[in-house]
């Protein structure tokens, strides 16, 4: 194992991200402000509560776990796609270095900026709302997991992809709607019998339901379910980023 | 010694079906300078790209300082530098960094000093901590050659090095080449420019199709299949050739004869021509030799590779 390998990506990565800061802290303090006059004060004045949760408390998880998924699968894809774009991916590829340490660089970094992002969402919700946090631990548990298991798959579509087009079809078709219908905003409960049963099939219900139970002890399916939700994503990602580089698909002729 | 790298029987097909190496065997001695000399498309890049890990075989080894590229990866690729045909870099990235980046995936630990020291060989020092897309085309290159030797290999490769890059330029990599073999770094230089080869290579590869049609020592190849032009200047122009002179290889051209022939015959014919010029009564005012060069030696053998590929 090449730690020193894995530290050059990470911190390369990293510096990458510090050389447009301000537009990575921003533009969440500002959608998120958005988002809590939009659905926090206009909407939400008339929705008052879910499942005795203030509306405006109710959605940070939500608003969290939406830009988390976005951050990491957007870091994860992008980090990867621009070496293969600018062809300097030659250097990973001739280094003493195997896909693990190539992952562990790429999808850390992704992964630690996505954590940073949704952290400053946090403390701006603050400025907002009013909440303690149930599980402190359980919350930075599931930030973690769910953010290194979309780094994955964002990592694995940065491979896949051979056009910017490609790079932002998969999040913009897939995840995104998938976040919305996830309960990002609302509680599974509070759809029709029909839709809920629809939504249970959405994995990132999972996601949101665990997050948003380490916020307020409430959660739509229980939160063994959402960890082994979290669990599968992560082993999918794992298992098809190992098939990748064993192969040598789209990387390595 | 042993060879510092060992190459037998490789061979690459790639998924189009086309054939870009087939069946190459080399051996690479340490501290030497090998050329790999060919057209365009002859399959130099692939070779190299192979040895460095960009590329899987399809069949055939590969074996780096005594260690596999394959089973003993981590090895065989700690030894190596390379430096790519294209100026694929990050263009936002500065130099420094750049440079020290390249050395932690090798698994070295910082060096800022060995990092400098690179640098200032490499003249871009001054330019340490500009942004690569500030720089020259030139200083890119530059770049590129100290990622490559960040973490001081103990073999580069150069890929086409010269493509595309002024003769100021040319001649300071020459240099800087020469530097490093004195240092006792081997180097592996792919390129079409014959002068390129012939000025710095101790071994000349010529590879055409996918094939290595020779590997033999620079001077050795030159003299070997080296073809020698004789004009000889009499005193009075000719207008033609006196029959009594006329023979194979010998021709007239403005007034001057020209006589070529094969150095590695066993009788040039030179003697008998000089002396074929007194019995006729001529006298000799100038000689003058010339020796032809590797590229004619090379247009030779990659025709004749073509000849023979006709033939078959």
């Amino acid at each position: 194992m090449n730690w020193l390998a894995v530290k050059s990506i990470y911190r390369r990565e990293m510096m990458r991200t510090f050389r447009t800061l301000f537009q990575s802290v921003l533009s969440p303090v500002v959608s998120t402000t958005l988002y809590f006059v939009v659905f926090g004060s206009a909407i939400g004045s008339r929705i008052e509560s879910v499942e005795g949760i203030p509306y405006g408390a109710f959605i940070v998880p939500g608003l969290m776990m939406l830009t988390l998924l976005q951050q990491s699968v957007s870091n994860g894809s992008g980090g990867i796609y621009m070496p293969k774009w600018v062809g300097t991916i030659f250097e990973l590829l001739a280094a003493p270095i195997s896909w693990v340490e190539i992952t562990l660089g790429f999808v850390g970094a992704a992964a630690t900026k996505a954590v940073m992002i949704a952290t400053i969402i946090l403390i701006t919700s603050f400025f907002f709302v009013d909440m303690r946090i149930a599980h402190p631990f359980w919350m930075v548990g599931f930030m973690v997991l769910t953010s290194v298991s979309f780094a994955l798959l964002g990592f694995v579509i940065g491979i896949w992809a051979k056009n910017f087009e490609q790079l932002q079809l998969m999040p913009l078709l897939v995840i995104t709607p998938l976040t919305f219908l996830g309960g990002a905003f609302y509680s599974a409960s509070m759809l029709p019998p029909f839709w809920e049963a629809v939504t249970r099939v959405n994995p990132v219900l999972y996601l949101i339901s665990g997050f948003r139970w380490a916020f307020f002890d409430i959660a739509d399916v229980p939160v063994g379910a959402s960890l082994i939700a979290v669990a599968v994503f992560l082993g999918i990602g794992l298992v098809t980023v190992w098939t990748i580089f064993r192969t040598g698909w789209r990387i390595r002729q | 010694m042993a060879p510092i790298i060992r190459i037998q029987d490789l061979g690459k097909t790639y998924g189009s079906g086309t054939v870009a190496l087939n069946g190459v065997t080399l051996d690479i001695e340490e501290g030497e300078i090998l050329a790999l000399l060919g057209p365009n498309g002859a399959g130099k890049t692939t070779l190299i790209s192979t040895i460095c890990g960009l590329i899987e075989p399809t069949r055939g080894s590969v074996t780096v300082g005594g260690f596999d590229i394959r089973s003993q990866y981590r090895q065989a690729r700690s030894l190596i530098g390379l430096v790519p045909q294209e100026v694929l870099i990050e263009p936002f990235e500065k130099v420094g960094a750049n440079v020290a980046y390249t050395r932690g995936l090798y698994g070295k630990p910082p060096d800022p000093a060995h990092i400098e020291k690179v640098l200032r060989s490499l003249a871009l020092w001054d330019k340490v901590n500009a942004r690569t897309l500030e720089l020259s085309g030139g200083m890119k290159r530059r770049v590129l050659i100290a990622k490559a030797l960040s973490h001081g290999p103990k073999i580069l490769f150069l890929d086409e090095p010269s493509a595309g890059v002024d003769v100021n330029l040319r001649r300071e990599m020459w240099a800087l080449v020469r530097e490093l073999r004195e240092e006792g770094t081997t180097i592996v230089l792919t390129t079409h420019y014959i002068e390129e080869a012939e000025e710095m290579a101790d071994r000349v590869g010529i590879v055409n199709k996918g094939r290595l049609l020779l590997v033999e020592d620079k001077v050795k190849l030159m003299q070997s299949f080296g073809r020698k032009v004789l004009t000889i200047e009499l005193t009075e122009d000719m207008a033609e050739l006196p029959e009594g002179l006329a023979r194979d290889g010998l021709r007239l051209e403005s007034g001057k004869l020209v006589y070529e022939y094969d150095t590695h015959a066993e009788r040039s014919g030179v003697a008998r021509l000089i002396s074929d010029i007194s019995a006729a009564g001529l006298a000799v005012r100038d000689l003058s030799t010339e020796q032809s060069t590797l590229e004619e030696v090379f247009l030779d053998l990659v025709e004749g590779d073509k000849a023979r590929e006709a033939t078959t």
